[in-house]
């Protein structure tokens, strides 16, 4: 099955950083694809280039089969793909109900809000996805780590996102609220949208994921369907299997290191 | 404990009081300063302070800086700064006089010619801030002194002198004072004028498409810009408001003294964004509220005017100015920090 989302062997440098190179990666509607890495991997670079951040250098992005050329995260949007930024320090001192609009306003003519419809509209799509926001007044910085990205997943929902990229919306947060988003990435697979979920967490992607895209310094060495997997491998094949167990033994033989030093 | 998973009933949503809402507002130091200015100097000032005499002084000194600070407030919210409107003011002042007083044209004829001046080196700073990236601060420092000298030089090349004078003989002088220069019930009509672009400017920060766009630049002007705000339309959109208004500033003075100089509204572009900060706006944009400039420039015109009837020397006039906008920005922070740091 080929994905609505479609990279086929995409690369891309920054001046002389091979930050990608021929990276594949499909993502069907209604499920979870996770691109794991380790830090600098390319994971955001990855997604800025599925979101139109950045144009690749080489290979082929389609769009449910056709080949497209984002030229910003606007047009991308149009096209049903929403991101929610890693980088993202959204908007800290605007009320919810301007966040959630910002750029696709409910306004009537003459360029006028319709400030009642907007807050009326928050209030029903976050609770229509279980989230208790206490007033929609409230600063999105004052938000927890979980409510924005909750939020914001409620958001792209909201304006009819059909693929859904979210980078790294677990890292900052604790348990209960990294189970929060979890939640929510789960509800919008079945509502029938096509995540992607960059993560270094093996254990968060192991709980929601169907496939799994392995990166490594900006190639793609592994992928795996979840029946074919278990988390002890996820978790291996993330610290690079054989460099782990190397680790292991440089770390307990440190002592020795040292020793044969002086 | 996670707050998204809540139940139905949320029992933590306590409803706001009316105090804390308005604690929360960001024209609140504003309000509690000028508040306090006015006490203070209606002891010392005494009783014509008080009276309606006092308000229409200080308000006549207020609508000036009033004015400037509106479009000031706007683009200080949308992350940017104007240095260059105390040298428009002058520039475009004179310019207006050299068409009127020593062209000979009608009056309305030069003001609509500095006008075009005005949205052309607006256009010219928005431009040149979207375009280089390089901080408004830079870019319009750079205008503020170029302009000035360039009015000066200009002038000077011109009319031998550095001011003008004589535009009551200049034809449409009376329509034209009437609109900019006259006085309503004794108060200048400046003051109406300032009451309509605060109104203006509050309608289309709180209430149009526009407004949201302002925030969100300031706010996060990558994100605005990935949410598919045309960050540097609203920009630039607010560096011709700003220089415009720096214009319509000027055309109030020139037809109220029938005549300008090359020095005219210097020093009026800090005046204008100590306002603004006074009034509640972040110098790192995205919060802010044109209601608090206002508040700011009353509270300018309150000290400036209050020292005056107070018969304090008025060279202490800066020290207070300085005093008041640290004081402000303090008081400002302090609640803001408790805004941002509540979760409620
Ligand atoms: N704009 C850029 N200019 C130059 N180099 C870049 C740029 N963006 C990314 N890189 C480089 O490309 C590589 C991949 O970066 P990327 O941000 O995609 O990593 P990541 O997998 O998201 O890491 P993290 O887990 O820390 O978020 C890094 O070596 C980074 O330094
Ligand atoms: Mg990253």
């Amino acid at each position: 099955m080929s994905g609505y989302l479609e990279l086929a062997g995409v690369g891309k440098t920054f001046g002389n950083v091979i930050a990608l190179r021929d990276v594949s990666l499909d993502v069907p509607l209604g499920s979870v694809t996770c691109v794991l890495g380790d830090n600098g991997a390319g994971k955001s670079t990855l997604i800025k280039i599925l979101s139109g951040v950045y144009q690749p250098d080489e290979g082929a992005y389609r769009i449910d089969g056709t080949e497209v050329r984002l030229s910003s995260p606007r047009e991308a949007m149009d096209r049903g793909i929403a991101t929610v930024f890693q980088d993202l320090a959204p908007q800290p001192l605007m009320p919810i109900w301007r966040a959630f609009f910002l750029g696709n306003e409910i306004a009537r003519a003459g360029g006028r809000l319709d400030i009642r419809r907007q807050k009326q509209e928050v209030t029903a799509q976050l609770a229509s996805m279980g989230i208790n926001v206490r007033d929609v007044d409230q600063l999105v910085g004052t938000l927890s780590g979980g409510e924005r990205q909750a939020v914001a997943i409620a958001r792209a929902i909201y304006f009819g996102a059909r693929i859904l990229i979210l980078d790294e919306p677990t890292s900052a947060l604790g348990v209960k609220q990294a189970g929060v988003v979890l939640r929510y990435i789960t509800a919008a697979k079945r509502s029938g949208v096509g995540v992607v979920f960059i993560t270094h967490n093996p254990h968060h992607a192991y709980l929601v994921g169907d496939t799994f895209s392995l990166l490594n310094r900006g190639r793609l060495i592994a992928s795996y369907e979840r029946d074919s997997l278990v988390l002890d491998d996820l978790v291996r094949e993330m610290a690079g299997g054989a460099e782990l167990e190397t680790l292991t033994h440089e770390l307990r033989g440190m002592d020795d290191v040292r020793g044969m030093d002086e | 404990m996670s707050t998204v998973t809540a139940g139905p009933a949320d029992d933590r949503l306590i409803r706001r009081s009316v105090t804390r809402r308005l604690l929360s507002r960001p024209e609140f130091g504003a309000l509690l300063g000028t508040i306090i200015v006015w006490i203070v100097f209606a002891f010392y000032a005494g009783s014509v302070f008080i009276g309606l005499d006092g308000v229409r002084n200080y308000t006549a000194v207020a609508a000036d800086i009033g004015i400037l600070a509106v479009s000031v407030s706007l683009l200080m919210i949308a992350g940017e700064f104007d240095l260059s409107i105390g040298s428009v003011i002058a520039a475009t002042g004179m310019l207006t006089a050299l068409v009127a007083i020593q062209m000979q044209q009608n009056v309305w004829l030069a003001i609509a010619v500095s006008g075009v001046f005005a949205m052309l080196v607006g256009l010219f700073n928005g431009w040149l801030v979207v375009r280089t990236g390089l901080p408004s601060f830079i870019v319009t420092l750079g205008m503020m002194f170029a302009l000035a000298g360039l009015t000066i030089g200009v002038t000077r090349l011109v009319t031998d002198r550095t001011q003008l004078g004589g535009l009551e003989d200049v034809p449409g002088f009376d329509s034209a004072h009437a609109v900019f220069g006259s006085q309503i019930f004794g108060f200048n009509v400046t003051v109406v004028w300032w009451v309509i672009f605060v109104l203006g400017g509050t309608y289309a920060l709180t209430r149009l498409r526009f407004g949201n766009w302002v925030y969100g630049t300031g706010g996060n002007l990558d994100g605005a810009r990935n949410l598919g705000v045309p960050v540097n339309r609203v920009r630039i959109t607010l560096f011709v408001f700003t220089a415009m208004s720096a214009w319509f500033v000027a055309v109030t003075q020139l037809v109220t003294f029938k005549g300008t100089d090359v020095l005219r509204g210097t020093g009026k572009e800090f005046e204008a964004i100590i306002a603004a900060v006074i009034g509640g706006c972040l110098l790192t944009g995205g919060y802010g509220s044109v209601i608090g400039a206002a508040l700011g420039a009353l509270l300018f015109g309150i000290v400036k005017q209050g020292i005056i009837f107070a018969q304090i020397d008025s060279d202490w006039y800066k020290f207070f100015l300085g005093v008041m906008l640290v004081v402000a920005v303090l008081i400002n922070n302090w609640f803001r920090r408790r805004l941002l740091g509540e979760r409620k």
